[in-house]
Formats: structure tokens, C-alpha cells, sequence
């Protein structure tokens, strides 16, 4: 139960972060906040020849408003911000609302946003909210071989980022730096609902929900993400169908359920059978949908409601 | 294998250590640092046992590197009583005066860990509800009390605080 022995740096640089990955091959892992990857390695599950520390890598926290209204979350945003921040709460309530259902608040403390996406751990909250959001994922190198000197970046949406468990499209060479996500309208409503044994633990299933209406209350759009429902987050296909061009009645949203529910991919275990996990599933999207469908009528998602839960 | 300078201020005191870049920080406290109040129960942060303050905030010292803490604050049990950075060494802070009333602890291996995520908690939640109580200690197992006392014991422990000492 200790790590193996390896090499570690802990650059201020992103540049020399990236420039110590890329020298470091294959066999070198980056760490943001070691919440996934430390257990890891005191399982010895991984032994990585040299660890390159992002905390000190002040560019690459901090989060802001672009002008669009869209925010920008550095990589190494904490899911303790995402839980506090006066911004999250009014600009992406979605995460606000869901933040403190991450794991258990010495958990959060450390954990980020960026290691989050690059772990995509299928019961993970993160991904599926991000991917529900539209958001899409920086990610910098150092130039390869060949290549003019400096840093080479990319940006994917969410949905070309995770592929399948721990399966990401992030390169032996390459470091999450942001996520972007666009703006939020002024009739948009989303939210969030997770089940677990025992608050913190990993959720037996979860899902979160937006819904943009029109000033007549005709939904423009309806979709649902679901957490530990598949091998990777995805939409729901097929949610939108009863709801779009409609006003979202009781019975729109129940259908809309049972879209989710038969559509979805649970991996039965010992907390719950297939069957239990597609009721549950069929419930939490009926709940969400409802309460994202009731915050977009009220103009704005509020940053965390308690009235009706 | 490199190794790493560590300079940090652990419970009011400076102390400075090199370490192999594979210890953890619940290994370093109770090893170099010398300091065995904090638990090592699980290793993979599950049990809360090992639970520190870092600048103030809960941590698994069992999911952190001896080499991430440098010019950082750690805060073990040991350092819990006393005003910040003034440790009162063998007093009892009011939320452990509170455990020891309300017999919030049996065999007491959990409760290092208890008493810091406690610490964190109330300072931002001062009058929480037994239902605020129960998600705060959620993320620690305790196989003797059965946790009832545990809620007591924060419960008392907010009273005790917000008497003032």
C-alpha cells in the first residue's frame, strides 16, 4: 500500500510541465490532484517512472467569464471552487448544484476538474455535466520532433474526449489546460440527481437534465446525461423526441423517461441489477427533467434551489 | 530515484525534511514529522482516517505526497488545540472537550481524522443540523460507535464553540 519509487517535478511553468512530459515518454504520468491517480499508486496499479506535478502551475487554475458570457475553467479548478464560487453558482449552476455530491469534502478539496475529464471514470459526475453543458477541453503539448519549437494546442468537444472507461483522447504528450463552456440563455433550466448507498460514495446511478423553453413555454431543447449508466458519457439519444416543439407536460417527461431508461447501458454489480438500475434511472431522469423543466418557465436556474429539492 | 526538499509549518512549527518523492504525507507526519495522532487506516481514501488540514482544509494526508506540502500549513490532531499557529500542546480544543463529553469515541482510531474534517466543517457551518452532521462525517468510517455519538458530540461541539472559550 506505498507507491513505487519514481521521479518527481513539480514546474510553476506550463511550458516546462509540458516540456518535462514529453522528455519523460510514455512511462511519465501528470498529477493533478491525485485523488484518482495516488490510490493508484499505492495499489501499485500504476508505476510511472516519473510524476510531473501540476499544482504549482498557476496558469492553469482560475475561473472566468468571457465576455459571450461563456466560462473558462483552468484544469486545475477544484471541485471545492466549483462548489463555492460565486460564478459557477450564477453562470453553470448545473455544476454547483452537482458539486457537492463529488465524493466527500477532503476529496474535494483536492480534486480537479481537468483530472476529472483525463481519469473518465464512467461514475464520475464531471464528464456528464460537461458534456450536458456543451463544453469542450483544451489540451497543450510541447512541439514533437520535427515540429516549430513552442506549444501546440488543440480543443475537442467533450464528446470526442471520452471514449470509454479511463479511455480518453488525451496523448502520452499532452495536458488538459481548460475547459470552455458556452453560455447559458436566459430560459434554460438545468438539474442534477444522484443515488448512492451512502452520501460520497460513488453514485449507483445519476443523471442531469436541461431544458431551453421559449416565452411561450414550448421546449426548444431537451437533454439528459447519465452518470455510471454506461461505459462512457453520452446524450441520451432520443429524449428530445416527445418533448421538442411541445410544452413539457407531466406525460411528455414521463416518456422522455422511459426514452432514457430503455435507452441507457448499466452494467449490473452488487448494489444493483440491471433492472434496478434502469428504474432508477427512469426516476432520476423523470425528477431532473421535471426540475430543469420548472427552472427554465422561472426565467434562470437558480444557483442551488431548495424549495423543491 | 530524486529527492525533495520539504519546508513546511506543521502545527506552529517549521519543519524541514528530505524526502523520497514516493512518501506520503500521512507517512511523513508520522515518520520525519514525528507526529503519530494522525491514523493511517485504509491508504486509499476511503476510511478518513488519516484526515488533515492543509492551509486550513480537509485533505487525505493518505492521497497526498510529503513532496506536495512544501510552504504549505498542516494541521494534525496534535495541533488542533490553540489559536492558529499557536498550538496549545496537551489542552483539548472545545470540539474534542465536546467528544469526550458525549462519548463520541471508543477506541478512538477514527477520531484524529473525525476531529479535523469536524474542525473545517463547523468553522464554515457553525449552527449545522444533525442531518448537515451526518453528510459532514460521511466520509469517515467508524466501526465502534455506530456514529450516533459522533452527531451528538459535533452537535455539542458547535455549542461549545459558539460559547466562546
Amino acid at each position: 500500500m506505498k507507491p513505487p519509487p519514481f521521479d518527481y517535478v513539480a514546474p510553476t511553468d506550463l511550458d516546462e510541465a509540458l516540456a518535462a512530459l514529453a522528455d519523460a515518454g510514455e512511462d511519465a504520468r501528470v498529477l493533478a490532484g491525485g485523488q484518482s491517480l495516488i490510490p493508484m499508486l499505492n495499489f501499485r496499479l500504476a508505476a510511472p517512472v516519473k510524476l510531473i506535478d501540476l499544482n504549482r502551475v498557476s496558469e492553469l487554475s482560475g475561473i472566468e467569464r468571457r465576455p459571450d458570457g461563456g466560462l473558462v475553467l483552468g484544469a486545475m479548478t477544484r471541485h471545492r471552487q466549483l462548489e463555492r464560487d460565486a460564478t459557477i453558482a450564477e453562470y453553470a449552476p448545473l455544476l454547483a448544484e452537482a458539486a457537492p455530491w463529488i465524493a466527500h469534502a477532503p476529496i474535494r478539496t483536492r480534486g480537479t476538474i481537468g483530472g476529472s475529464i483525463a481519469h473518465a471514470d464512467p461514475a464520475a459526475e464531471l464528464p456528464a455535466l460537461l458534456l450536458l453543458l456543451g463544453a469542450s477541453v483544451r489540451v497543450a503539448r510541447a512541439a514533437r520532433d520535427g515540429e516549430a519549437p513552442g506549444r501546440v494546442e488543440r480543443t475537442l468537444p467533450l464528446d470526442d474526449f471520452c471514449f470509454g472507461p479511463f479511455f480518453t483522447a488525451l496523448e502520452a504528450d499532452e495536458v488538459i489546460t481548460r475547459i470552455d463552456i458556452p453560455p447559458c440563455g436566459p430560459l434554460e433550466g438545468t438539474a442534477f440527481e444522484e443515488f448512492a448507498r451512502r452520501r460520497g460514495d460513488y453514485a449507483i446511478a445519476g443523471a442531469a437534465s436541461r431544458m431551453i423553453l421559449d416565452e411561450d413555454g414550448t421546449c426548444l431543447h431537451a437533454a439528459v446525461s447519465l452518470i455510471n449508466a454506461g461505459p462512457a458519457p453520452a446524450l441520451v439519444a432520443g429524449v428530445e423526441e416527445p418533448l421538442v416543439g411541445r410544452p413539457p407536460t407531466e406525460d411528455r417527461l414521463a416518456e422522455a423517461a422511459d426514452v432514457a431508461s430503455a435507452g441507457c447501458d448499466p452494467a449490473p454489480d452488487m448494489h444493483g441489477s440491471e433492472a434496478y438500475r434502469r428504474h432508477l434511472v427512469r426516476v432520476l431522469v423523470l425528477r431532473t427533467l421535471a426540475r430543469a423543466a420548472r427552472r427554465a418557465a422561472a426565467g434562470r436556474t437558480p444557483g442551488i434551489e431548495t424549495e423543491d429539492g | 530515484m530524486n529527492e525533495i526538499r520539504v519546508a513546511a509549518r506543521i502545527n506552529g512549527e517549521d519543519i524541514s525534511r528530505t524526502v523520497e518523492p514516493r512518501m506520503l504525507l500521512s507517512d511523513f507526519l508520522r515518520g520525519p514529522a514525528g507526529l503519530t495522532g494522525t491514523h493511517v487506516g485504509c491508504e486509499h481514501g476511503v476510511c478518513g482516517a488519516c484526515t488533515v488540514l492543509l492551509d486550513g482544509e480537509p485533505v487525505r494526508s493518505c492521497l497526498m505526497l510529503a513532496a506536495q506540502i512544501d510552504g504549505c500549513a498542516v494541521t494534525t490532531v496534535e495541533g488542533l488545540a490553540g489559536v492558529a499557529g499557536e498550538p496549545d500542546v496537551g489542552a483539548l480544543h472545545p470540539i474534542q472537550r465536546a467528544f469526550h463529553e458525549t462519548h463520541a469515541l471508543q477506541c478512538g482510531f477514527c477520531t484524529p481524522g473525525i476531529l479535523l474534517s469536524v474542525a473545517a466543517f463547523l468553522e464554515e457551518t457553525p449552527r449545522p443540523t444533525r442531518d448537515e452532521v451526518r453528510e459532514a462525517i460521511s466520509g469517515h468510517l467508524c466501526r465502534c460507535t455506530g456514529y450516533h455519538n459522533i452527531v451528538e458530540g459535533v452537535v455539542r461541539a458547535a455549542e461549545l464553540l459558539a460559547e466562546g472559550p
